[in-house]
């Protein structure tokens, strides 16, 4: 009895204490971020530290609020940045497919694989996060340079009489996307195909469908959740991409991360980039909104079980 | 290449009277465990055969190969005439009703059903009017649109029915049918299950561990045990005349008795046995030298108990009451003999007793006895 007092005093605000922790994260470090991005976006340039105007200002009694719209106008008129934010969805969507493509099967093979294998296999995927980032692009770096490993190797063998002219192409910045990604791809993938019930093939099977028709009605749809997960992982931080597609990609390629870099550092315009990055917040809301969707809906589903 | 029919030791069949089914020394190794070793059966037409054994007596993987999951090392499987040994699971004309159903979560309950006939190629409209039909067959059409896990147990399991039915198959397999089912519902199922089946006709082989639900539902049934039967034939045949230990012990319960045949006459036989005290007399004959290690089985609801002493002689011994195990409409006595024997005796809860009569209890001098037309004597 006392203990049902008990709970019942203390655990349901310690319930609501746990539930508040993502909130308040969230809360801390994205929200309350994004309204400061978004209050510069609405000033002025301005010289001084730091370099932009105030958007309220009190002077002898009057409370005078200026907000500024002429950069959003600006990235709405101005044909540059609409191409920009396409080229960054091509670069993201194009990374995501490929990331797919080669994800699905290695995902699957691992799923597929004995547990005792299963799980050196999953280790091997994550390894190259024990290295940095940055360090595992410049190593892309090195090995696609005019006078890289690669270009060097085939040189020395025969096959090429000219260096390949791989560095600072789309061909380097779709490989080193792809290879940056694919674990992101790799990992929801897996979880959702190491749960499925092999007997539901073995069922497909048993009815009459061949192993390419049980895959496609069967596996494919079961996954469908891990492939928007993993799919929603490579895309986002994609758009935002910067650092590969400055060090390896081809300086005709516009991406979004670039003209961020370049308002902010070059132009010294922080009202401009933070613009620039409210718009991306509000492009990337969109996918977000709609997996997000889709997951309620899928909780929703498994309730009734 | 079909072989001749063998002619049994019983009715010799004609010769055109080739089993629906023929299953011919199949073999199935992994590694070095056979799972199933050489292996010979024979189902006719509209049967309902159990394949009945404990988990890893290798039932599970012959319904396998039988399906085509699994492929025998060695052995044919001939169906309707079809060599059917080499066939992909696409290929084959039998479907299989999976242990726990493998419904296809993301599919409503006429999906699911309506799968396999999509997979044949049929027109529309034949689909949607075998689905209706298979729908109305396991009284599920209300259910038509619900997902798999919007429905109970016993529903889960008319659709894997239902859909395992709908292509028409020439044999159904399946594979612990109630087996995810909880007590109660499945002694409900099971009859529901055997109408069902035997409205639709078809040939049937399941697989299960549960003898209570072999008994209930097979025409017929084979006792596997380390992949290989033991022993064929009907539910009754099994339970009264079981041809070895493994078979007696494992189909309900029973006492066993080892000795040695001493008499061997045609309408008698007498074992003497240690574990008895003395001589137990079978009014059957076996065939077997004098003097030959043999078994003797009697059920516990043949043994009768008796506190009075009853006229020493065959069948017949003296023990202490060890145990009562109480199930309401009868009892379980477990009385030790001299010997250390433990004589199990099934005691109705409505036995009349003679005046001046008790109901034996605990620790009372007791005799235990049985006619002479009740033990099964087993050689193997």
């Amino acid at each position: 009895m006392d203990i049902q007092r008990f709970a019942k005093k203390w655990l349901k605000p310690g319930r609501g204490s746990v539930i508040a922790m993502p909130y308040l994260w969230l809360g801390v470090f994205f929200l309350i971020p994004f309204f400061i991005v978004l209050k510069i976006s609405f000033a002025e340039q301005d010289i001084a530290i730091p370099p932009f105007t105030s958007l309220m200002a009190y002077e002898e009694g009057f409370l005078n609020i200026k907000v500024n719209l002429s950069n959003f106008l600006f990235i709405f008129t101005d044909e540059f940045y609409f191409d920009t934010y396409i080229s960054s969805l091509k670069v993201a969507l194009v990374t995501t497919v490929l990331c797919l493509l080669l994800g699905y099967p290695i995902a699957y093979a691992i799923a597929r694989t004995d547990p005792a294998r299963r799980n050196v296999l999953l280790m091997l995927v994550m390894l190259p996060f024990w290295t940095s980032f940055l360090l595992r692009v410049y190593a892309w770096m090195g090995l696609l340079n005019e006078n890289g490993l690669i270009n060097t190797f085939l040189l020395w063998t025969g096959v090429i009489s000219e260096p390949l002219q791989m560095f600072h192409t789309d061909f380097s910045l779709y490989l080193v996307m792809l290879y940056a990604y694919l674990p992101f791809m790799i990992l929801p993938l897996y979880s959702h195909l190491v749960k499925m019930d092999v007997r539901l093939l073995e069922a497909a099977g048993d009815l009459g469908a061949k192993p390419l028709k049980a895959f496609a009605t069967i596996t494919l749809p079961l996954s469908r959740n891990g492939i928007i997960a993993g799919s929603m992982l490579v895309f986002i931080p994609a758009v935002g991409e910067f650092v590969i597609p400055e060090l390896v990609g081809s300086s005709e390629t516009l991406m979004i991360g670039k003209v961020l870099w370049n308002e902010f550092f070059d132009n010294n315009n922080w009202p401009m980039a933070a613009a620039v990055a409210t718009v991306m917040v509000l492009l990337l809301l969109v996918p977000i909104a709609f997996f997000h969707r889709f997951e309620t809906r899928e909780l929703e589903g498994k309730n009734h079980v | 290449m079909t072989e001749a029919v063998v002619a049994s030791s019983g009715a010799a069949k004609a010769a055109a009277d080739q089993p629906y089914l023929k299953i011919a020394g199949i073999v199935k190794k992994f590694g070095d465990n056979f799972a199933v070793d050489n292996l010979d059966l024979e189902i006719q037409q509209h049967e309902i055969f159990a394949l009945l054994g404990s988990s890893g007596c290798g039932k599970s993987t012959l319904l396998r190969m039988l399906a085509g999951m699994e492929r025998p090392t060695s052995g044919k499987i001939i169906l309707d005439g079809q060599d059917i040994t080499q066939l992909a699971p696409y290929e084959r004309p039998l479907n299989m009703m999976f242990q726990s159903y493998a419904l296809f979560p993301h599919m409503t309950v006429e999906q699911n059903i309506a799968f396999g006939l999509k997979q044949d190629g049929l027109p529309k409209d034949e689909i949607a009017n075998r689905v209706l039909e298979m729908l109305d067959l396991v009284q599920l059409r209300k259910y038509a649109s619900r997902k798999p896990y919007q429905l109970s147990g016993g529903q889960q399991q008319r659709v894997a029915l239902a859909r395992s039915l709908a292509k028409r198959p020439k044999m159904l397999l399946l594979d612990e049918p109630l087996g995810a089912l909880d007590k109660k519902l499945r002694q409900q199922t099971q009859l529901e299950l055997v109408n069902t089946l035997e409205k639709v006709g078809v040939t049937c082989i399941m697989v299960t561990h549960d003898q209570e639900e072999a008994m209930t539902m097979a025409t017929r049934i084979g006792i596997m045990s380390e992949g290989k039967l033991l022993q064929v034939g009907t539910p009754s045949q099994i339970y009264d005349y079981p041809n070895c230990r493994f078979t007696a012990e494992f189909i309900g319960e029973t006492n066993l008795f080892t000795g040695q045949v001493v008499v061997d006459e045609a309408d008698r036989v007498e074992i003497e046995t240690a574990e008895l005290g003395g001589r137990i007399q079978v009014s059957h004959g076996i065939t077997g030298p004098k003097g030959m290690d043999v078994w003797a089985s009697v059920r516990p609801e043949d043994v009768r108990i008796d506190i009075r002493p009853i006229a020493a002689g065959p069948n017949a011994a003296r023990g202490k009451v060890k145990e009562i195990a109480y199930l309401g409409s009868f009892s379980i006595y477990h009385v030790i003999l001299p010997s250390g024997k433990v004589v199990k005796s099934m005691v109705p809860a409505n036995r009349w007793y003679e005046a001046g009569e008790q109901e034996p209890t605990w620790n009372d001098e007791v005799y235990v006895s049985w006619r002479a037309d009740m033990p099964v004597v087993l050689t193997a």
